[in-house]
């Protein structure tokens, strides 16, 4: 550069403030973005190790077979059918109370205290361990409520445990619609409720489901609540059989069976714990994904 | 703001309005009665949990044997000795702070850099992405991440450090840390993003570069945001079980090195209460650790409140 003439240095020259200022501003940026850059690769790094070291058992006969020789072979069906039972039964539970007391906080609940204490209470809810949900399940459900270490515990100790997750964005949900809609339907004469169900549920329906699609992955997961409610190591079951388990039965889960393939059975088949892995993770996942895209669908589609 | 209309003064128009028929009129008295009740719900259930908790732990507290203080600053564990019992749980204790503490100190810094990246550095496309990856980060089930520490990163950390055993504090606060990253970044995002725009613009009109902006007026501007994001990774980190039971090995002692073996409190109880006969002083011991965590865990998540609220009054 020393050859060229510039011309006019003048006011617009790079003074040596300047150039440190700008040195720190990229050195800034590309600071933020390498600490970003670090939260894919975990995932990424993670998925793919694991895909690869269970790749040898992977298949459709994986998923439905049972497990076999003291479960350091075969599937993981009903393991697969007993997260599909306990989720289900939670959502019969998480669902409509989580709905309901979100259309609470939003729609009927003023500014005061009360209020306050409940948000603080879904918050609270969120917050415990979930190792306490599980003592609260064994102690309020499977004792005191007498039903035993069984699916129906297992599930309203999940539904409970998930019903933070449904609260929260079935709030945003409602809250996304303007309050205009709900002024014209009152203006028309429409109760409270009437305006609730014929206007806010219909234009919220799809954050509304979002919030339950989050919920099932929320439960799928969850170990620690189950495994002293209702899940057990080991339970024998047909092969691809759809409805193995009573209500008031345990059942296998997935998640436990992960845990227990991973730290409790001698000599496993080395790929099965990471194929049951990739199971698990690759259902929650594809449960997410799901709702990642419905909401993005549905922000385009919005007309407000 | 009731948007029932007003009686009619005219009794005969009144009487020849449509009305709407009995059951409709229960019928909604009912759902508005049921949406209340929900909404009391959440702070039943909160409640209930503590109750319960407590209520199977009360035994074991009011006996005179039993000391509170040996109980929480006792550092002699032996549940199961047959001579000579101890509850002390304060190497648990110990061991959770230490989870904690270090996966905070990997898991702040990282996630608040991520946050200022996703809502001042980066293209909305790439923040879209971002997003995407964070919320599919959180939906990793905690057995799984523990899974990843017990094989994969059990093995790099004997490999990279040569201690004996990979499963250790080390490897619990990097999997702790992973797994509370999510809640940092978009808990301390929506704080940045609710700090109004005419801050940024009036940086900028100062001639302030975007680095600028961060360090002089976001970050104190969201100051109380943040400090609720760390709280609430905090109280995730300490509430963690079944990765905490998987990779930080099983050794009740105080660690000294980062390569220490550590339990935690969550794991304590996931790994002994399936061995612990109901009813006795052990399974009560149990059910107290739970209400010790219980406590914690809600003192945390109500600061965090609090600090959110304080913020937003200003």
């Amino acid at each position: 550069m020393a050859g060229t003439v510039l011309p006019s240095p003048g006011r617009f020259a790079r003074t040596p403030h300047a150039a440190r200022q700008e040195r720190t501003e990229r050195l800034a940026r590309a600071a933020f973005a390498l600490m970003a850059a670090a939260m894919i690769v975990p995932l990424v790094s993670i998925l793919a190790y694991l895909l690869v070291r269970a790749w040898p058992v992977l298949s459709w006969e994986f998923l439905v077979d049972v497990p076999r020789r003291g479960m350091t072979q075969g599937g993981v069906w009903p393991a697969f059918v007993g997260t599909l039972y306990l989720v289900g039964l939670s959502l019969a539970v998480s669902a409509p109370l989580g709905v309901l007391a979100a259309v609470y906080l939003n729609e009927y609940a003023r500014d005061t205290w009360f209020k306050r204490a409940v948000n603080l209470a879904v918050i609270n809810l969120a917050g415990v361990p979930s190792i306490v949900h599980a003592l609260f399940g064994l102690g309020a459900f499977v004792y005191a409520a007498r039903f035993g270490y069984s699916i129906l515990a297992a599930s309203m100790t999940l539904g409970i445990m998930t019903l933070p997750v449904i609260v929260t964005s079935t709030r945003e949900a409602l809250a996304a619609v303007p309050i205009a809609f709900r002024e014209a339907c009152w203006n028309v004469g429409a109760t409270r409720w009437q305006t609730i169900r014929a206007v806010v549920l219909p234009n919220s329906i799809s954050g509304i489901l979002t919030g339950v699609i989050l919920e099932v992955s929320r439960a799928a997961g969850e170990t620690a609540p189950i495994m002293f409610t209702g899940a057990v190591f080991f339970k024998a079951v047909e092969r691809g059989d759809l409805f193995p388990y009573r209500i008031n039965e345990q059942c296998m889960a997935l998640s436990m069976h992960l845990y227990t393939l991973a730290t409790q059975v001698p000599g496993v088949d080395e790929a099965l714990p990471f194929a049951t892995a990739i199971v698990l993770l690759g259902s929650v996942l594809l449960v997410n994904a799901t709702a990642i895209a419905l909401r993005v669908f549905l922000r385009n589609r919005k007309r407000w | 703001m009731s948007p029932e209309n007003a009686p009619d003064p005219d009794p005969a128009r009144r009487a020849r309005r449509p009305r709407r028929p009995r059951w409709a009129i229960l019928g909604e008295r009912a759902i508005e009665a049921a949406i209340r009740l929900s909404g009391v719900s959440a702070i039943v259930f909160v409640a209930a949990i503590f109750f319960f908790v407590l209520r199977e732990a009360l035994p074991v507290l009011l006996r005179d044997e039993f000391s509170l203080g040996q109980f929480l600053f006792g550092t002699e564990w032996y549940p199961t000795s047959a001579t000579n019992v101890r509850y002390g749980s304060l190497a648990l204790t110990v061991g959770t702070a230490s989870v904690a503490a270090l996966a905070m100190a990997f898991a702040v810094p990282f996630g608040l850099g991520t946050a200022i990246y996703i809502s001042e550095f980066c293209s909305r496309r790439t923040r879209e992405t971002l997003k995407v990856v964070i919320e599919l980060l959180s939906a990793i089930p905690s057995v799984v991440w523990g899974f990843i520490g017990l094989t994969v990163m059990s093995k790099l950390i004997v490999r990279l450090t040569g201690a004996p055993v990979g499963v250790n504090l080390l490897n619990g606060a990097i999997i702790v840390a992973l797994m509370s990253l999510p809640i940092i970044v978009s808990i301390s995002e929506d704080a940045l993003k609710a700090v109004p725009d005419h801050y940024r613009e009036a940086a900028l009109a100062l001639g302030a570069t975007r680095w600028q902006t961060v360090w002089r007026v976001l970050l104190p501007a969201a100051k109380n945001g943040l400090l609720a994001a760390v709280l609430l990774g905090v109280g995730r980190a300490v509430g963690e079980t079944m990765a905490v039971l998987m990779a930080t090995g099983h050794a009740v002692n105080i660690p000294h090195g980062l390569l220490d073996s550590v339990r935690t409190l969550t794991a304590n109880i996931a790994a002994e209460l399936g061995e612990a006969p109901v009813g006795s002083d052990h399974y009560r011991v149990l059910f107290l650790t739970g209400t010790l965590l219980f406590l914690i865990t809600f003192a945390v998540n109500l600061t965090a409140d609090l600090v959110v609220r304080g913020s937003r009054r200003r």
